[in-house]
Order: structure tokens, then C-alpha cells, then sequence
């Protein structure tokens, strides 16, 4: 029970827990109130994952929680009318409806939030008699893999509501830029719940910056319902400050018709992220892609590991991600597909390529396919290789210097999970950072 | 413009080149030729600048400056430009974006502006014809998907459009029909100029009835065992090269 971290933060977590219990807890709707309880005693049980849960086996989280962190801040004192320090975050160019989340909560006045009704953005404080919010945020999960979800659900206080209309379109993404500049060890809790109501069709960008000079944990979860025969696509454009660390967590169920597309970029930066991301296709005909890049550099530990789960017939599900890694970064990727024996006529691809630039840099690459439906079309391919020294020759022998030749490969490398995005501002953005990136790099 | 003396290499500790000597003056066109293995190929990376080859005896100077003392890149922007026997494919890397990258590096070290847009494009539709070149190949990933001639036509093309002063092709001919062979060939008489020299790499007399050279080298366990004028290639085609190889021996012992 816990015993791999420091006794003070086990006993913050069950003070925090008693706390709020007593406190903010007690005035939200009962079942949310046993809702919490279960997952405070699963992660009580649990603790946080070591490298003997299968689910964590390259992924050694100790290291991370080894500061002396502050679960809760009294962040009302903190937050009352105090703006972020800085606005400088990745992806700060972008045309979007920009939506500051400072220190886990919404600043309208420096927002620009979409003027229309017909999407809401607000606090998930202010939601749970919102018609389908609650559902969506118990919906049942399995925590022995994922006891950052079970912390999560049971001690978080903030976070935001998305939802957009039934046959809506939002001319432009929703930007949410979560920024955190507090002077402490900071271990935020938050929680994102989204909700593509029936024909809807929008985009999503997420960012993360600290600007505060501590460490910062972010153990952030999302719901995400997408309704028959809406488009919802989410952006994550993970670039910001050495003393970052996190797990994001992402569920999303599909409904008939409907296409969920997700993008996860992840650059040298962040010291740590966990990123899962667990598809369930509920109905018929459904789409969904995901595509990720990691390009990881200096001690960076990058992980991805997904789960699409075939519950219906005639879907089809495609995942390409690919990684690069650089200096003495660590990457993992664990793909999971699962096809029901009833969802016959199902498309799942995926495939994951990485390129390692550095001798002292490593990747673990796992694929996973359950398939119980015989009539079926899946495939996977996992590749680990190196720059191809005789493409670098010939670009030299040309005139391009070294630097600019390895930017031109690990752009070509990179490039169809990047012209896969919609978006072209957002294409343009990605890609001149990886170029930026591997511009001077030594290989 | 480029003098190669006693110039030694090897791969792995093998000693492959063994004391070249060989003196281009600007207008010349040379063929080097020789049986497999006997360090042709190997003399084509030396001169580009591949990082296997180690070179460990001898001096090249291209136009007076140590040669070997350039990266690959600066000894293509410096003029010399190699046509590779087995040109690389490259998916992603766009044919046309790369050569613009190429072409605007070699002319900054050159003191020269870059290449407004319609230059480029001007110099790509000339050069394209000048070649007979695809432009549909022009702008797919380079080299990707194409067919051993097209590579090869691409080579030309590139060259036609980098201008390099010396160019070297090593076996362009090899796996070329008579008809790429001559629309190669055609490309190369095109672009040879008073400024500008070639070393042409081959293993068959073929490539000299159309691009014909003013000196022929035979090249045979690694030194030039033999040069001459152009029917040195001839006679080659018909005694084979045994009789040279032989010749060598003896004057060595």
C-alpha cells in the first residue's frame, strides 16, 4: 500500500481525501460522494502503478512523485483574480477560441470564448445538474491498471465541461490552454469532461505550460462521449517546461456514425508524460483515427499506450503513431486493439515506426491484438531502425549540410502522421517544430 | 582543376586504392575504366567524400584546395557533384524541395543570391527538357517508386540543375536500354562545357560512343594501370582486361 512513496504524501492524500470529504465534497450529489469513496479505497489499495503492473512495466513513475508536492493548495486564496504570469505556450498562434485554464481554472476575462449557445464551456464544478454530465463522468473504469484515475476521481476538484450542441459546427478549434505558475511543488488533480452532442462537428486543441519554477505533476483525466454521427477532433500539443510532468488520461466512447480523430504531438520538454488513450466504439460505422508523434530528447520518458475497443460491426479503426528518439530519452508505446466476437466487418490498423537517433536512447514497442470476430481485417507492424546513413550521404553530396539533411529526413519520417492533420495551421505549427527540433542535433 | 597524386585508401584496413594519380583540366572529359573490383567505384566515394573511405596516403586538390580536408556538403558547393551508381530513395523528401534547398546552399557558399521562385522554376523547366525529364517525376518523393532508368535520369537531371564544375558518374550506364543510354548521354554532351570537366566511371565501352572522352584511364588493381586516347576503350572491348592485369604484374616485379 503505497509503500513506494514517501510517507508525508500518503498522508496528505488521506487527509486531502478526509478534507474534502468534510468540506466541498460534501455538498455534491450522493452518488458522486460514493463514487469518490470507491475510488479513494481502490487507489488506498492500489497505490501509485510500479514496473509489476504489466500496464507500467517500462514506465518507472517513482522517480516523478519524488518531490515534495502539494496536492491542494488552497487555491481559491491563490486563484482569486490572479493571471497567469505569461501566456508564452506552444501552439499560442493558433487561430482558436482560446480558453485560459489557470491553475485548473477558467479565466473568462482573458479568454475568447465562442459567442453562441450552442457551445458551452464552463467550470465542472458548476455542472453536475447539467442533463447527462454526471453518467459521464462515473462512467465505470478499470483502476488496477490505472490507479492515477482512481487518485483522480477521487480527490479532484476542478477541471471543465465541454459540450456543443446537437448539429452544430464551430467555425474555429476551442484552445485550452492549462496553464499552472504557482510558487509550490504543485500535484494538480483535473478533470475534463466533453461531450460531441448527436451531428455536432468541432476541434479541440489542448496545451500545458508551467510557468512556475517547481515541479509540477499533472495526473489530468477526460470523458469524452461523442454522439451518433458527430465529428470531434482533439489536438495535443505537448511542448512546454523541463519540470513538467504528467498522466493524461483519455476516455472516449463512440456512437454510431461518429468519427473521433486524436493527434498527440509530444516534443523534448516535459520530463515525463503518461498518455492513455482508450477508444470504445459502442455503435455501428464508426471511424476513428489515432495519430501520434513523439520526438523525445534529454532524459524525456514518453509513453503512449491505447486501447480501441471493437464492441459493434462495420467500424473501422486506424493508429499510426511514430517516435524519435534523441539523447537519452526513453519512449514506450503499447497499442491495444480488442475486437468483440459480434463486431464482424472490423477495420483496425495500426502501426508504429521509431527511429532511434541516439546510442544511448531506447524505445519499447508492443502491440497488442485480441480479435474474437472472424471476419475481420487487422493489422499491425512495429518497427525500430535508424537514420539511414546512405539517404544522409547522398543529401551531403548534394550540398545540404549534415543538420539540414537529418531535419529533411526525420521531416519525410514524420511527415504522414502529419499531413494526416486537418488543420492546416496546426500542420504548419507541428512541423516546422520538428524541423526546428532536429536542426543541430547530433547524431 | 583536380589533381590527384599517389592517393591510397582503404575500407576496414583494406587498402582498395593503391597510388592514384590523375590530373582534369576544365573542358576535359575522362573515363575511367576497369574490371569489378578494381577500385572505380571506390575512387567515385573517395572524391565525394564518403566517411568509410580512409584515405591514407596522397593528396587531391580541387581547384588548389585540399579536397580532403572538405565535408561532403562543402565539396558539393565548392563544384563537385557525384552521380551515384545505386541513387538512394528518400519517401517524404519532395525531388523538387530538396533541390531547391541543394541549389540555394551551393549558391550562399558561392557569394550568390538565392534563386527567386520563377528562376527556379525557369531553370527546372529548361533543364527538365534539356534531360528529358518527367516532370511528373520532378515532383514526386525523390527517387521513390522509380524505375532503375528513371534514377538514373534523375542524376542527369540534377546535375543539369546544380551546374557543378567537375562531375562525376560512376556506371551511370549499367542497367540503362540503348535508348536511356542515349538520352543520358545526350544530357551529358549538352551540359559539358569549357568550364566544366567529368570523370566518367564505366565498366563497358558503350557510354564512350556517345559521350566521348579525351583521355581513357584503365584502372586495375587499384592504381591506373594504363592511359590513353579514346580507342584505348576499344581495344579494351576487345582484348578484355586480362592482358592489362598481366601487364601491371610485370612491371611491378
Amino acid at each position: 500500500m503505497l509503500a513506494q512513496v514517501d510517507t508525508d504524501f500518503q498522508e496528505q492524500i488521506t487527509n486531502t481525501f478526509e478534507d474534502l470529504s468534510n468540506g466541498v465534497f460534501s455538498s455534491e450529489p450522493e452518488s458522486l460522494q460514493n463514487w469518490r469513496k470507491e475510488a479513494f479505497s481502490a487507489f488506498m489499495d492500489l497505490g501509485f502503478p510500479t514496473i509489476k503492473n504489466e500496464d507500467w512495466k517500462y514506465t518507472n513513475v517513482k522517480p516523478y512523485l519524488k518531490s515534495n508536492f502539494t496536492i491542494i493548495p488552497n487555491l481559491q486564496e491563490i486563484q482569486n483574480g490572479i493571471p497567469a504570469k505569461t501566456e508564452n505556450f506552444f501552439g499560442k498562434e493558433l487561430s482558436a477560441y482560446t480558453v485560459y485554464v489557470v491553475n485548473g481554472k477558467i479565466n473568462f476575462e482573458k479568454s475568447n470564448v465562442p459567442d453562441t449557445n450552442s457551445v458551452r464551456i464552463q467550470e465542472i464544478s458548476e455542472s453536475y445538474a447539467t442533463d447527462g454530465f454526471l453518467s459521464r463522468l462515473k462512467c465505470k473504469r478499470d483502476y488496477s491498471i490505472n490507479p492515477f484515475l482512481a487518485l483522480n476521481n477521487a480527490l479532484f476538484t476542478q477541471g471543465i465541461y465541454i459540450e456543443v450542441e446537437k448539429n452544430f459546427q464551430l467555425d474555429k478549434p476551442i484552445h485550452l490552454v492549462h496553464l499552472s505558475d504557482l510558487d509550490q511543488e504543485y500535484f494538480q488533480l483535473a478533470k475534463n469532461v466533453v461531450i460531441a452532442r448527436q451531428g455536432s462537428h468541432f476541434e479541440l486543441i489542448e496545451s500545458v505550460e508551467n510557468t512556475g519554477h517547481n515541479n509540477f505533476f499533472r495526473n489530468a483525466s477526460t470523458e469524452i462521449l461523442v454522439e451518433p454521427n458527430a465529428t470531434f477532433n482533439h489536438y495535443k500539443l505537448q511542448k512546454g517546461s523541463e519540470n513538467i510532468r504528467m498522466v493524461e488520461h483519455t476516455e472516449v466512447e463512440q456512437q454510431a456514425d461518429s468519427q473521433y480523430n486524436n493527434y498527440t504531438f509530444t516534443f523534448p520538454g516535459y520530463q515525463f508524460v503518461r498518455n492513455n488513450l482508450n477508444l470504445a466504439l459502442t455503435g455501428s460505422n464508426i471511424e476513428s483515427h489515432m495519430y501520434g508523434l513523439y520526438l523525445t530528447g534529454g532524459k524525456q520518458l514518453v509513453d503512449n499506450h491505447t486501447l480501441v475497443d471493437h464492441q459493434q460491426p462495420h467500424c473501422e479503426s486506424n493508429q499510426l503513431y511514430k517516435g524519435i528518439m534523441m539523447d537519452k530519452s526513453r519512449a514506450v508505446f503499447n497499442g491495444k486493439v480488442y475486437v468483440h466476437p459480434i463486431a464482424q466487418i472490423t477495420n483496425a490498423f495500426q502501426q508504429n515506426n521509431n527511429i532511434l537517433f541516439s546510442d544511448n536512447a531506447s524505445v519499447y514497442s508492443k502491440p497488442q491484438l485480441e480479435i474474437f470476430a472472424d471476419d475481420v481485417k487487422c493489422s499491425h507492424g512495429s518497427t525500430i531502425g535508424q537514420l539511414d546513413p546512405e539517404a544522409l550521404f547522398y543529401l551531403r553530396a548534394r550540398g545540404i549540410s549534415e543538420s539540414e539533411g537529418r531535419s529533411l529526413l526525420v521531416n519525410a519520417f514524420a511527415f504522414d502522421v502529419a499531413e494526416k492533420i486537418e488543420n492546416p495551421e496546426i500542420r504548419e505549427l507541428l512541423e516546422n517544430e520538428i524541423s526546428k527540433t532536429m536542426t543541430g542535433v547530433e547524431y | 582543376m583536380l589533381k590527384i597524386k599517389n592517393l591510397h585508401a582503404s575500407v576496414e584496413g583494406n587498402e582498395i586504392l593503391k597510388g592514384i594519380d590523375l590530373d582534369i583540366k576544365p573542358g576535359e572529359i575522362h573515363a575511367i575504366m576497369g574490371p569489378n573490383g578494381s577500385g572505380k567505384s571506390s575512387l567515385a566515394s573517395v572524391l565525394a567524400g564518403k566517411e568509410e573511405y580512409e584515405v591514407t596516403e596522397g593528396s587531391i586538390e580541387f581547384e588548389g584546395k585540399d579536397l580532403l580536408d572538405m565535408d561532403p556538403e562543402i565539396r558539393a558547393r565548392e563544384g563537385i557533384f557525384l552521380a551515384f551508381q545505386y541513387p538512394v530513395e528518400i519517401p517524404g523528401v519532395s525531388n523538387i524541395g530538396f533541390l531547391k534547398t541543394a541549389i540555394n546552399d551551393i549558391r550562399e557558399h558561392r557569394q550568390l543570391p538565392p534563386l527567386t521562385a520563377k528562376e527556379f522554376l525557369q531553370r527546372t523547366k529548361e533543364r527538365q527538357k534539356l534531360v528529358d525529364f518527367n516532370s511528373k517525376l520532378v515532383n514526386r518523393s525523390l527517387n521513390e517508386g522509380f524505375s532503375g532508368g528513371e534514377k538514373k535520369r534523375n542524376e542527369i537531371f540534377q546535375l543539369a540543375m546544380l551546374e557543378p564544375k567537375l562531375a562525376i558518374l560512376d556506371e551511370t550506364d549499367s542497367g540503362l536500354d540503348i535508348d536511356a543510354l542515349r538520352i543520358v548521354a545526350d544530357g551529358v554532351n549538352k551540359i559539358q562545357s569549357e568550364n566544366n570537366a567529368f570523370l566518367i566511371i564505366t565498366h563497358y565501352q558503350r557510354l564512350l560512343e556517345y559521350i566521348v572522352p579525351d583521355i581513357v584511364h584503365v584502372l586495375a588493381g587499384g592504381k591506373i594501370v594504363k592511359s590513353g586516347t579514346k580507342e584505348l576503350a576499344l581495344e579494351l572491348e576487345e582484348k578484355g582486361y586480362d592482358w592489362l592485369k598481366e601487364d601491371a604484374l610485370n612491371k611491378t616485379v
